[in-house]
């Protein structure tokens, strides 16, 4: 048995705001190549976890190690050079400029620009926006925003990547696209997904890690998730004692 | 903006800039070639302004601060060394360092945009009360007195590089002051189209999603600041060579709000539309002062108003907006019924 050191690791990590505890010694772990569920209700801490781990707030107390290199307290954009790429949950997007620039932005960080051009040809075809690619991204669809905001993410070649609610407005439709996308993005790296809607966490989901009231209450398959008696007392709002 | 047809519109409207500059003094008596040339030299303040404001998201109250400066050692310096040459050098270096300090405590510091205005505001302030109340004897530097509130008069005008013995002539000097307009306005569209240009515009429209793609968006901002004081800077030299004079209310506050007006009415967001803001206004203004009826004041503001309420995207852009959709129109009526095949319909907005 070989001990691998997990993709992304966190410990006690815990959040503070003012007397309300958004996250509260949260231990995490991910692998390579993972894909995984966050659920939980309104106000859980999911998407207080991501912005400690993306370097938009600074964690109260606790660690978190990227392959290892802790990453903890350092500023958004140099966590985001070491390979961590999110979507938010409002969309975070350029929206006065087009679809191609918003994902060339992106794509040119590390590239060449003859490498970039061809990664935004190749990104604009896997969120298929080639059509959309001249169209100012404030005039889309919200569902088109966010297609545009994960190709632009993508383009980045981040190792692990973070989705806050991406399928969140989108019709049926854009949403199975949403979970094919998803799905080819994971062939290559790991995602965590943050999300409300259970139709589409059945399409992609494998382990699924709940939050509730700032702590992690339990992570399993979809299946023992869905049967468990606590997660459904969560999300019909009986009160529930975390152990 | 990178669109081949706008390119297009822009070589041509340079190129006529250029032959314009080039013929102007065949057409113009002494006296209105020395007013544009002082138009021509704050416009080279109001594209420092277009630029950080207009691209870079930074609106600074007190550009006149790096403006002033600018002017302030370009006479020092010219008084001292008796050339031109390495004055005007100074007068752009000194007011960059200035801009690197001033714009690394606010821009590192993460102090909010409203604070940035407010404090280039109070700089601007500080440096007109500092320099007001250097009067005297022992306000000097080198061979070079400060004045105080009567400002440093018979300032050495430019002379052709490394030769003081031989001054530029009127005609010279607007020569100079109308090329270097053009050669700044180029210098900063050429920095739009490259990936630092392109990243600022990203930082402007989302500081957070520029900073979570992995960009320093504080080295990004102060780097448009410095380059926006530096080109004021360069400003205050070419203000200084056309009147041989700096006071201290070259750091005014109705200069400040004076360009905020030149680029509201030509158009935040573009480089052409404030040149073209900035010459109207202040030959609007001259006009003004020299009749009895109106205050220059009061009509200011109310073309302040009148565009803010009625025109609020500014001459350039909303001119560009017409052309654009006269252009749709006529395509529609010629290629009616295949509206498919105009994928780039719409990229000129």
């Amino acid at each position: 048995m070989t001990e691998l050191v997990p993709l992304l690791k966190t410990e006690k990590l815990t959040m503070n705001f003012g007397g309300v505890v958004a996250n509260d010694s949260v231990d995490f772990n991910l692998g390579e190549m993972e894909l995984r569920c966050l659920i939980g209700p309104n106000g859980a801490g999911k998407s207080t976890f991501f912005k400690m781990l993306t370097g938009q707030i600074t964690p109260s107390s606790g660690t978190i190690a990227f392959r290892g290199r802790s990453i903890a307290g350092l500023p958004s954009h140099e966590i985001a050079r070491t390979g961590l790429g999110i979507k938010t949950q409002i969309p975070n997007v350029f929206n006065g400029l087009s679809v191609r620039e918003n994902i060339w932005l992106s794509a040119r960080r590390k590239n060449t620009p003859r490498m970039a051009n061809l990664v935004v040809d190749e990104i604009l075809e896997r969120v298929r926006l080639t059509e959309k690619q001249s169209a100012i991204v404030g005039q889309l669809s919200h569902g088109q925003r966010q297609w545009v905001e994960i190709g632009t993410v993508l383009a980045g070649d981040p190792e692990l990547l973070l989705l806050d609610e991406p399928a969140a407005g989108m019709t049926d439709k854009e949403t199975e696209r949403t979970a094919e996308i998803i799905r080819e993005i994971n062939e290559a790296r790991a995602i965590i997904v943050v999300e409300h809607d259970m139709e589409f966490i059945k399409m992609i989901a494998r382990t699924v890690t709940v939050f509730h009231q700032g702590r992690i209450m339990m992570e399993d398959t979809l299946k023992n998730v869905l049967a468990d008696a606590r997660v459904r007392d969560v999300y019909l709002g009986k009160k529930v004692v975390v152990s | 903006m990178t669109d081949a047809r706008h390119a297009g519109l822009q070589s041509i409207l340079v190129l006529a800039a250029a032959t314009g500059v080039a013929l102007l003094p065949l057409h113009l008596d002494l006296f209105a070639l020395m007013q544009v040339t002082l138009f021509a030299a704050m416009s080279v303040l109001a594209l420092s302004v277009a630029f950080i404001w207009g691209f870079g998201g930074i609106l600074s109250f007190g550009q006149t601060a790096f403006f002033g400066l600018g002017g302030y050692v370009y006479a020092i310096a010219a008084i001292n060394f008796g050339d031109s040459t390495n004055a005007i050098l100074l007068a752009v270096v000194l007011p960059a360092l200035f801009a690197t300090a001033l714009g690394y405590f606010v821009f590192y510091g993460k102090i909010s945009d409203v604070y940035l205005g407010v404090i280039t505001l109070t700089v601007t302030l500080i440096l007109f009360n500092v320099v007001n109340s250097t009067a005297g004897e022992a306000y000097r530097i080198g061979i070079a007195r400060l004045g105080g509130f009567n400002g440093i008069p018979s300032v050495p005008t430019f002379n052709m590089p490394f030769h003081p013995e031989i001054p530029l002539s009127p005609e010279t000097s607007w020569w100079v002051t109308g090329g270097t307009l053009i050669a700044v306005y180029l210098l900063l569209r050429l920095i739009l189209v490259s990936r630092f240009g392109r990243v600022a515009v990203a930082v402007r429209e989302n500081e957070t999603r520029a900073a979570l793609l992995g960009y320093d968006t504080r080295l990004v901002k102060l780097g448009v600041f410095v380059l926006g004081g530096a080109i004021a800077g360069l400003g205050g030299a070419l203000y200084v060579n056309w009147g041989a004079f700096v006071g201290p209310t070259i750091f005014s506050l109705s200069l400040s709000a004076e360009i905020i007006i030149w680029i509201t009415v030509g158009g935040l967001g573009s480089l052409f539309g404030p040149i073209v803001g900035c010459f109207v206004i202040q030959w609007l203004v001259a006009l003004i002062g020299s009749q009895q009826t109106f205050n220059s004041n009061l009509v200011l503001g109310a073309i302040l108003v009148g565009f803010v309420l009625l025109l609020p995207k500014g001459v350039a852009p909303t001119f560009l907006l017409c052309l654009a959709r006269l252009r749709k129109r006529y395509r529609s009526t010629t290629e009616h019924g295949s509206a498919q095949s105009t994928p780039h319909a719409g990229q000129l907005t």
